[in-house]
């Protein structure tokens, strides 16, 4: 086996061997349990690192494995798993730090820790899936691994947000299985290949192919939360925050946006998709749920439940990203993979912040909490312009090429779209910011306060640093976004060989 | 109808009654006899096959030899458990579940 | 001398006899030591097929048709394999479990015959010969039922022998009837002789054959014996019995329908499918309802038993579904019996047999949660587990052969069977009180569960040696 078959084998286990090791340490073993996931992390970057370089300069990273008669479990490291690797592994990182910080002293550590891992390795496996085969396989373990996450706190309240979560995940798991198997007939196989592969089975077998698409971008809409399969998200809010900020930033729904990603760039093909008239539907269905997502965010009080609808919202630019015929499209919806991870997950750190710090988790509570907390709600401002399309903010920079690449496609309204969806971004977003920066507290202010104010450190520093660091990404993505290193540059880099090395 | 037919043709009949014992009765003792039963009508089937031709065919007759030390030794079981089930609670009879 | 043929079956009546007379303790050392021994002795016979072909072994070197033939091909070496390795971890597993007392001072010679039975059913080469072993599993199952002694057990252990009797009953008298038409009971002497059209007499007695068999595997609705059998007894006694005795006449039924009565099946093609639907959906919502533990997987025994069922109107040429079928036997097996052990320990640790009872010993029994959570994964058809395999096939070979519904059923199973693993698995979650008493459990049992479901999960990853194996002198 050479070494560019070893590597996407080592990128997941340097998160699964850790993550097996930590479930059997007792609840104690604090010192040893961080040790073991930073150093994951940190050599999970490592690896990537290596990856991001050879894949730049044309290497390929591909591992395969029989698994029965014509059917294999593929990893295959390209540019498009890269993205997603990625943005996993630098969050995952940040994640861990701030876990450890939330749950101090809280019970079940090593069970929540241990899930947390398999969960990364479940991502890293959906990301490098090479075939629809191996992508199932970690979408269902990435189910089962963060149920347990879910329910981590053991209330009535975390079951029932555990049990509808469930409901929902394997009811799609079970569609999107269809939908594979059915397309492994009519193929005899389902590998990801650039341009797409089902074209090759011609106009004949449209109708299936369409009823094929509607079943797999139903199972990975659930994930997705593309509306009305979106249930289950803020009933998953009863997590605790750190959990809520890898499932909406990173593992779940980001997992759902790029199977969808996947299955219309390199199952189907984005020119066969137009020529089957499927891209249309996707790009209404995803606008419904941009619109959607943003109007309920707009009467929620809680502020996770506020996040988790905003979130429903902007994952679906990158399926409408997708669904916008060429490359300017792709590239907006790409960059919008990373950049809405980048502040989406900022967002959820300042949440658990003010949870964990000064017990509040209503918007309505959040009077004065900038004077109080002012790193936190200046991280949580930058984030939430950066949602709005803020200039300077990578947000800005997925709204561009967005709107251009609707421009390019010819679908002028769904510039209209992401109008009204940056108005009532700010129509959720400022009257939080206005609350926490200039309103007054009343008299019997932070009555649970839990975290004393230190000094000018408002609250621990592992709470702090995590959602200081993902903010200035998100000033950086945006305005170094020119550069070659930047989330952007990757997205053309993809975009360029999606495009161009497809079959014509 | 030759011999063996009218073997054959009981044992059928022994067969089916046997079954019904076994299916309908509710009394154990009687469901093991009806077992015995259906065993003998299995056997007499096999020995009316066995004079089909006129000659004797002796494997038959080996299975039959086998099937009855088969069936005393199911029969036994059987007589034990239930003894064992009227000793430790005076049924002599199964009742309809045994579930919760 | 060695042919492992012969040994397979001699070397467990050995055992088992010694293990009478020994008593409990070295009883159970003298089990596990054969049972290692019989594990190596399939593992080879699986290379000797693998590289040799099917193998014939004619008993004390008389031939059939007066003497008993012997015959392995890869659908039998897959099944002595699961055998051996299974009923050696449950050994493993049982050794700890049992308190001294009536139930284990019977356990060792009646998983000895009942091992033998077995090893002797997938050798057998002659119909008669099955008949014998059949009933040697059955009344050793029984037993096996019986040996805790109490008034429930009996009775469940009664109605078992009732119906396993009416079961080889009819057997019996199919063959009477086959080697009245035919003059010989030897599998491999019957094939060509049965074509499309046989007398009445064949028709009848593949009938017969086919009924028989389906109350001794339990299928809907011939299931009614299952769950009290499997559910009250010890758990490695429910364990062996779910994993391994009711897969031993799906085995048959597999062989004949294949083999000698394929001309037949045609008739008769959609009855174990359509009777297998309802019992998934019969035994998933008995499962979901019950509020025992062990009762809970005994009824996931009958849904499951309904998958296999599901794979005859698809068998075809290409063997899909046979792999299938198999593949789901196997992982099956691996998964429940990991799930009625683990079963045992949380019911030895929290003192009683329910399903809330689980939230209290779970805290304490992190591993045997894990290893009934992979058990559970197999048996819901998630990856990465053997059962996953399996769901595929089934589903690619519904789906080949246009059969949308069965495919939906399959669907629907699997989502049903989340339903009741997850009631147990959520429990493991509740924040519960700390002055729960919990029993203590030994070691040896959190781990002999965990390598069973291990297994199960792992099979997924062997799925190319099994199809390779089962190609050894396919029936198809």
């Amino acid at each position: 086996m050479s070494l560019n078959e070893l590597l996407p084998l080592a990128v997941l286990a340097s998160s699964l061997l850790p993550g097996l090791v930590i479930f059997t340490l007792p609840e104690s073993s604090v010192g040893l349990r961080t040790t073991l996931n930073l150093f994951g992390a940190v050599a999970k970057l490592a690896l990537i690192g290596v990856l991001l370089a050879g894949v730049a300069a044309g290497q390929s990273y591909v591992f395969r494995y029989a698994v029965l008669p014509g059917i294999d479990l593929v990893f295959k490291a390209d540019a498009l798993a890269l993205l997603f690797v990625g943005l996993s592994a630098v969050l995952w990182l940040f994640t861990t730090l701030y876990a450890i910080g939330y749950l101090e002293g809280a019970p079940h550590r090593s069970r929540f820790f241990g899930f947390f891992s398999l969960c990364v390795t479940a991502t890293m496996g959906i990301a490098m899936a090479g075939n629809l085969f191996t992508f199932f396989v970690f979408y269902e373990v990435l189910t089962l691994s963060t149920f347990p996450l879910v329910v981590h706190r053991g209330t009535d309240k975390a079951l029932k947000g555990g049990t509808v979560y469930l409901a929902y995940t394997l009811a799609g798991g079970a569609v999107l299985l269809t939908g594979i198997v059915w397309l492994h007939n009519l193929l005899g196989h389902t590998e990801f290949t650039h341009g797409g592969v089902a074209g090759t089975l011609g106009m004949e077998k449209a109708a299936s192919l369409r009823w094929i698409f509607l079943l797999l971008i139903a199972g990975l809409g659930v994930k997705a939360a593309i509306v009305p399969l979106h249930g289950w998200l803020p009933q998953a809010m009863v997590a605790p925050a750190p959990v809520s900020a890898l499932l909406h930033a990173v593992a779940v729904v980001k997992a759902g946006a790029f199977g969808i990603v996947r299955v219309v760039y390199e199952v189907f093909g984005v020119e066969f998709a137009q020529s089957l008239d499927l891209l249309t539907p996707l790009a209404v269905a995803a606008a419904i749920t941009i619109l959607w997502g943003s109007g309920r965010a707009l009467f929620q009080d809680d502020l996770k439940k506020r996040l988790a609808f905003s979130t429903v919202s902007q994952v679906s630019y990158i399926a409408l990203g997708t669904a916008l015929f060429g490359p300017i499209g792709t590239i907006g919806g790409l960059v919008h993979l990373v950049h809405q991870g980048i502040m989406k997950i900022t967002l959820f750190f300042c949440a658990g912040n003010y949870a964990e710090t000064l017990g509040i988790h209503k918007v309505s509570e959040m009077d004065s909490a900038g004077r109080r907390m002012p790193v936190t709600t200046l991280a949580f401002s930058i984030a939430a312009l950066g949602m709005m399309g803020a200039p300077f903010t990578a947000g800005a920079v997925s709204k561009a090429w967005l709107s251009d690449g609707a421009r390019a496609a010819s679908m002028d309204w769904a510039i209209l779209v992401l109008w009204a969806s940056s108005l009532l971004n700010a129509a959720y977003f400022l009257p939080i910011l206005w609350r926490s920066w200039s309103r007054r507290a009343p008299a019997a202010a932070w009555p649970a306060e839990h975290i004393p104010m230190q000094g000018w450190r408002e609250t621990t520093w592992l709470l702090l640093l995590p959602p200081l660091v993902t903010a200035a990404v998100t000033i950086a993505a945006g305005i170094l976004a020119d550069t070659d290193f930047s989330p952007l540059a990757w997205a053309k880099l993809i975009a360029a060989r999606e495009y161009l090395e497809s079959a014509p | 109808m030759t011999s063996g037919m009218v073997f054959a043709a009981t044992g059928a009949v022994l067969f089916a009654m046997g079954v019904a014992g076994v299916v309908l009765l509710d009394h154990l003792m009687r469901r093991i006899l009806a077992f015995n039963l259906m065993g003998s009508g299995a056997f007499l089937v096999l020995v009316g096959t066995a004079q089909r031709d006129g000659s004797v065919d002796p494997v038959p007759q080996a299975m039959v030899l086998t099937g009855i030390v088969v069936a005393v030794a199911a029969t036994a079981l059987a007589i034990t458990l239930a003894r064992r089930l009227y000793t430790l609670s005076g049924r002599t009879e199964l009742s309809g579940t045994d579930d919760d | 001398m060695t042919d492992p043929l012969v040994w397979l079956i001699v070397l467990p009546l050995v055992w088992a006899s010694v293990a009478f007379l020994l008593g409990p303790s070295r009883g159970a050392r003298l089990a596990v030591a054969g049972l290692g021994f019989q594990l190596l002795l399939a593992l080879d016979l699986t290379r000797m097929l693998m590289t040799g072909g099917p193998r014939r072994y004619a008993v004390g070197g008389w031939g059939a048709p007066l003497g008993i033939d012997l015959f392995a091909d890869g659908l039998s070496a897959i099944m002595l394999l699961l055998v051996q390795s299974i009923a050696l971890l449950l050994a493993i597993y049982a050794r700890s479990y049992f308190k001294p007392g009536a139930a284990s001072r019977h356990f060792w010679p009646m998983m000895g015959f009942l091992v033998a039975g077995m090893n002797a059913l997938f050798l057998a080469a002659d119909l008669f010969n099955v008949y014998v072993t059949l009933e040697l599993v059955g009344l050793a199952a029984v037993g096996l039922v019986a040996a805790g002694g109490e008034a429930a057990q009996l009775a469940a252990a009664l109605r078992y022998l009732f119906a396993t009797l009416v079961g080889s009953g009819a057997y019996l008298l199919a063959v009477a009837l086959v080697y009245g038409t035919y003059g010989t009971v030897a599998i491999e002497t019957l094939a060509p002789l049965i074509d499309a059209r046989p007398p009445l007499a064949v028709w009848l007695a593949g009938a017969l054959m086919l009924a028989g068999l389906l109350v001794k595997s339990a299928l809907f609705p011939f299931h009614f014996w299952l769950p009290p059998a499997h559910g009250g007894a010890p758990a490695p006694v429910s364990a062996l019995l779910s994993a391994l005795v009711v897969k031993a006449t799906f085995y048959l039924i597999l062989r004949l329908w294949l083999g000698p009565f394929a001309p037949l099946a045609a008739a008769a093609v959609w009855l174990p499918s359509v009777l297998g639907c309802v019992a998934i959906l019969w035994g998933s919502i008995m499962a979901i309802r019950t509020r025992r533990l062990k009762l809970l997987v005994a009824y996931s025994t009958v849904a499951q038993l309904g998958y296999l069922f599901l794979i005859f109107p698809l068998l075809a040429p290409d063997g899909i579904a046979l792999q299938a079928g198999v593949l789901q036997a196997v992982a099956h097996g691996l998964a429940k019996s990991a799930m009625f052990a683990a079963a045992g320990v949380l019911i030895i640790a929290s003192g009683r047999d329910a399903v809330e009872g689980v939230a209290g010993a779970a805290q304490h029994l992190p591993l045997t949660l894990f290893a009934f959570a992979l058990a559970g994964v197999t048996l819901m058809g998630l990856p990465p587990s053997g059962g996953f395999l399996a769901k595929w096939l089934l589903i690619d070979a519904a789906l080949l052969q246009g059969q949308w519904w069965l495919a939906a059923v399959v669907i629907a199973g699997g989502l049903l069977a989340a339903v009741y693993v997850f009631r147990v698995l959520r429990q493991a979650f509740l924040i519960v009180p700390e002055n729960a008493v919990i029993a203590p459990v030994p070691r040896v049992l959190e781990w002999a569960t965990f390598v069973l479901a291990a297994a199960s999960v792992l099979l997924g990853l062997g799925g190319m040696e099994i199809v390779r194996l089962l190609g050894v002198g396919a029936p198809t």
